[in-house]
């Protein structure tokens, strides 16, 4: 059980914590012909749109209702009827996510009444959906907001009846804010493997993977979950949810369909992954398939093979709740000791994790956790490239943003391959930095030859 | 080299195999054995002098797969890192131009790094070629300046041990008292210590582990004149027919060497460990014992007491952690009986240990730690030895680098004790690093994870 040890600072320094409307944006960005709409000021956008670029590397669909001094103070319904027609107009998206921040929840904007203004002055856009999302900034962090955005789209496009399995072959799964688009893609191998089908909300793999399309640029997604698609998981045979961040999301899905769902803590890690097999076998009613039986072979011969370099190793690490629990257990799985742990918001299951406490805070708390308990290896986000630097220890990226590296959101982490490369990554990051024992040089060495090696400063 | 030269070399008078059957140096099983051969062996033992040049002469087989694999570390120097071959070819070995091209070979070595000194090791090819490497190491030398070091070391001669053998003779009878030691300046002598100058032989200094032990030395005004070979340079090793006392860290091997030392020149040697913290004290004690200084013995004894006392806070709770675990000891030689004790240090019970290379006063050694039915296991066979882990309900084996795979597919813990880790093990320091690992791979998560049958399997 975990210490939350919650912040007492006025300052936070270093932030590790990225805001609600980033996260539910996200969460549009998975869906297909999809535009998020953040309505606030137009800088909220700026930032968030450039946020995703550099971390994806690709162009970002992200529009903002541009609220200013004069619609702040008297109302900005019409900014939000305003920006959902011209976007409409010039774009022809199937869907919209009207995301609330800070600035219009503080202003008390009525978003469902403002969307039935749009509705009734242009009902020629009545074939685009407009799903509105409460996310205010001063709440939680990128991965609540993503998990907001997931419960609205669920609330808002997937219809509300008696369970009805049309399609016994076809699953639903819902998809944390941790996972990358190469875990999404991992994932949809791994249920195929199965002979099922899956979709997947939100589907970033098809959307955010970085793909060229013959089109060139687009306004809109490039991919990602169809509406039609959504509208089917009232169909399928049972949901899959793959983050505790999005278990009101699932109770919704759940009770709107009557659909039976089977939740995943993560997917990271040999036992997350044997659960999620499990479920696969019972779900499928077929045999675990020869070449995921090989790769959790695979897995298990890293395990033993990097025991050595990670049992015992002292770890740093600074996510968002879901990748924080995922990554604790499976670094602690291998006999590592998580020294300083910080997540950026308050989640209920953070308290069980093998950990003796957890700080909810910044980069600065994992720097100063991380100096005290003598770290040697800091997982983190880019940001966290300064503090491994300040305290000469490696940096192994994880969680959002990573602008710094290319390829970090192609990054499989989940499934048994996944797992396997992070164990290899981890091993060779702390092989790269073993402190070896200092080289001693006797009293009586001065004056001779060996007083000019020293001042060579070799040592081999 | 000559079966007689090569018979005399085995005859070590000094060594228990003597005595009885030659159990350590037992032949090789062909089809069914591992380890490695005579030139392995000497070049291992002569590698860590690190500001020399360490030229293979023979075909790529011989240092292409194993250069630069050793764990021994250098303070400074580096030439050694640097792997050289003549890389010989079929023209050269036709035409019988590998004499030409091992000269060549000195000069460049010499010209490009200015090492101290060339060791040049023969392997199969030149030697059953009849290259005379002698004549080609004087010429060179003569021709350079530079000292050149003919080491005869085919690798059908024999294993390893043999080759560890081969190195001890020819620097004994090429390098050691050529050169002699500088005086210690006034201004390094401590105020009322008598000062007394050592050798180290056998003391590779792996993964930079002598330097765990090192200070304690220079606090005790023990100058080692060489360690030979770890961190070791040319001209020390010239040096080390001065000593007033020797210890053989490593090896039954190198015994010979001491045994010379004390024939030609009355330096007196013991035989000890720096693995585990009573085999590290009773290392010094030793010294106090040879080197007839009474004041030294009191020293020695005082910081003893303060090392074991520093050791013995942080082991604590390891041994807690790893009293009564049992462990399977499966290592060559010396390192039969020095871990063995360290391992008792810990608490943990010693259930069997290798005796490949033992020799037999090694085996006496063993019964005198573990007691009359030690079980000793002489069989190099990977699979036997898995077998024995398990019939012996061991937690943990503890082996050289070749035995790490084997186990680990057995999903069995391993500690790897082997000449080409990176982490050092010696002294009272290295005591500390050694529980640790121990704990971690005894008690790591990872064992019952992998041992257990997935849920679709069972």
């Amino acid at each position: 059980m975990a210490e939350i040890v919650l912040p007492t600072k006025a300052l936070a320094v270093n932030p590790l914590k990225a805001s609600q409307p980033i996260g539910a944006s996200l969460a549009f960005l998975g869906l297909a012909r999809s535009m998020p709409l953040e309505h606030g000021a137009r800088g909220c956008t700026s930032f968030n749109k450039l946020f995703f670029m550099r971390h994806f590397r690709d162009p970002i669909a992200l529009q903002t209702t541009a609220m200013d001094q004069v619609t702040t103070i008297i109302g900005a319904d019409d900014n939000v009827v305003d920006a959902l027609a011209t976007i409409c107009e010039r774009n022809r998206p199937d869907i919209i996510g009207l995301i609330t921040t800070g600035l219009s929840e503080m202003q008390g904007a009525d978003v469902p009444r403002t969307v039935a203004a749009f509705r009734a002055a242009h009902p020629q856009h009545a074939g685009t959906a407009v799903v509105p999302v409460r996310a205010t900034d001063t709440l939680g962090c990128l991965e609540t907001g993503f998990a907001l955005g997931v419960e609205a789209i669920i609330a808002a496009l997937v219809p509300a009846g008696p369970a009805k399995v049309r399609r016994p072959r076809q699953l639903n799964v819902l998809a944390s804010a941790m996972l990358t688009p190469g875990d999404i893609e991992a994932i949809r191998d791994w249920i195929e493997a199965f002979g099922l089908s899956a979709i997947i909300l939100p589907d970033i793999a098809d959307s955010l993977d970085g793909h060229m399309i013959e089109d060139g640029f687009s306004t809109l997604t490039y991919g990602g979950t169809p509406r039609a698609a959504i509208a089917a998981m009232a169909e399928s045979a049972a949901t899959l949810v793959i983050g505790p961040s999005l278990n009101r999301a699932a109770d919704l899905l759940a009770s709107r369909t009557g659909i039976p769902d089977l939740r995943f803590p993560s997917l990271i890690g040999l036992e997350a992954c044997d659960a999620f097999t499990s479920a696969l076998v019972d779900l499928s009613g077929g045999p675990v398939p020869g070449r995921i039986g090989r790769r959790r072979d695979q897995l298990l011969d890293a395990m033993v093979d990097c025991q050595f370099q990670i049992g015992g190793a002292r770890m740093a690490v600074a996510a968002d709740a879901d990748l924080l629990a995922a990554l604790i257990h499976v670094l602690t799985g291998m006999g590592a000791e998580v020294v300083a742990a910080v997540a950026s918001a308050r989640a209920d299951h953070l308290a069980g994790l093998p950990v003796e406490s957890i700080a909810i805070g910044d980069l600065e708390d994992l720097e100063w956790l991380a100096r005290q308990h003598d770290a040697e290896v800091i997982v983190a986000n880019s940001h966290g490239a300064e503090i491994a630097r300040r305290l000469g220890i490696p940096l192994l990226r994880a969680g959002f943003p990573i602008y710094d590296c290319y390829g970090a959101h192609a990054r499989p982490w989940v499934g048994y391959a996944g797992g396997r490369q992070l164990l290899f990554d981890l091993a060779n990051l702390l092989a790269t930095h073993y402190q070896e024992i200092q080289p001693y040089r006797s009293q009586f060495w001065r004056g001779t030859p060996r007083d000019l090696e020293v001042r060579k400063g070799n040592a081999c | 080299m000559k079966p007689d030269e090569v018979l005399a070399l085995m005859n070590e008078p000094a060594c228990a195999h003597n005595a009885k059957a030659k159990s350590g140096c037992a032949r090789p099983q062909p089809g069914a054995t591992q380890g490695g051969c005579c030139f392995d062996g000497a070049r291992n033992a002569l590698l860590p002098i690190a500001d020399a040049a360490h030229i293979v002469h023979g075909p790529i087989g011989c240092a292409g797969s194993s250069w630069d694999n050793r764990g021994t570390r250098s303070s400074g120097a580096d030439t050694f890192r640097i792997g050289m071959t003549t890389d010989l070819s079929d023209m050269d070995v036709i035409m019988g131009r590998g004499e030409k091209r091992l000269f060549q070979a000195i000069r460049q070595a010499i010209e490009t790094y200015r090492p101290a000194a060339v060791f040049v090791y023969a392997t199969c090819v030149p030697a059953l070629q009849g290259d005379d490497i002698a004549q080609v190491s004087k010429a060179a030398a003569e021709r350079f300046g530079t000292p050149v070091i003919p080491v005869d070391s085919a690798g059908f001669y024999g294993n390893k041990n043999l080759g560890n053998r081969i190195a001890g003779d020819v620097i004994y009878k090429h390098v050691i008292g050529t050169r002699e030691p500088a005086p210690v300046p006034e201004e390094l002598r401590p105020a009322g210590i008598r000062l007394h100058d050592i050798n180290l032989i056998g003391e590779w200094n792996v993964g930079g582990e002598f330097w765990n032990v090192a200070p304690l030395f220079d606090e005790l005004g023990l100058r080692i004149l060489c360690t030979f070979s770890g961190d070791a340079r040319f001209r020390e090793v010239q040096t080390m027919h001065r000593a007033k006392a020797s210890m053989v860290v490593c090896s039954k091997a190198m015994i010979h060497v001491a045994r010379q030392l004390e024939a030609d020149y009355a330096i007196p040697y013991f035989e000890g460990s720096f693995y585990g913290v009573k085999d590290t004290s009773q290392a010094l004690r030793d010294f106090a014992g040879l080197l007839d200084d009474p004041e030294l013995a009191a020293r020695i004894e005082a910081v003893i007491a303060r090392e074991e006392a520093r050791v013995e806070a942080a082991l604590a709770p390891l041994r807690a952690r790893l009293a009564g675990k049992r462990v399977l000891i499966f290592t060559g030689g010396y390192k039969s009986w020095s871990v063995v004790s360290a391992m008792q240090d810990l608490g943990m019970v010693v259930v069997a240990t290798g005796t490949e290379k033992s020799t037999e006063e090694d085996k006496a050694r063993i019964r005198d730690l573990m007691g009359p039915e030690a079980r000793m296991i002489s069989d190099n066979d990977q699979t036997a030895l898995i077998d024995a882990y398990h019939e012996l309900d061991a937690d943990i084996l503890v082996a050289g680098d070749r035995y790490i795979y084997p186990t680990l597919k057995s999903r069995l813990p391993f500690l790897d004790i082997d000449h080409v880790r990176a982490i050092g093990y010696a002294g009272y320091d290295g005591m500390i690093e050694l529980g640790r690992n121990i704990d971690r791979a005894v008690h790591s998560p990872v064992w019952d994870q992998v041992r257990r049958r997935p849920g679709w399997a069972a």
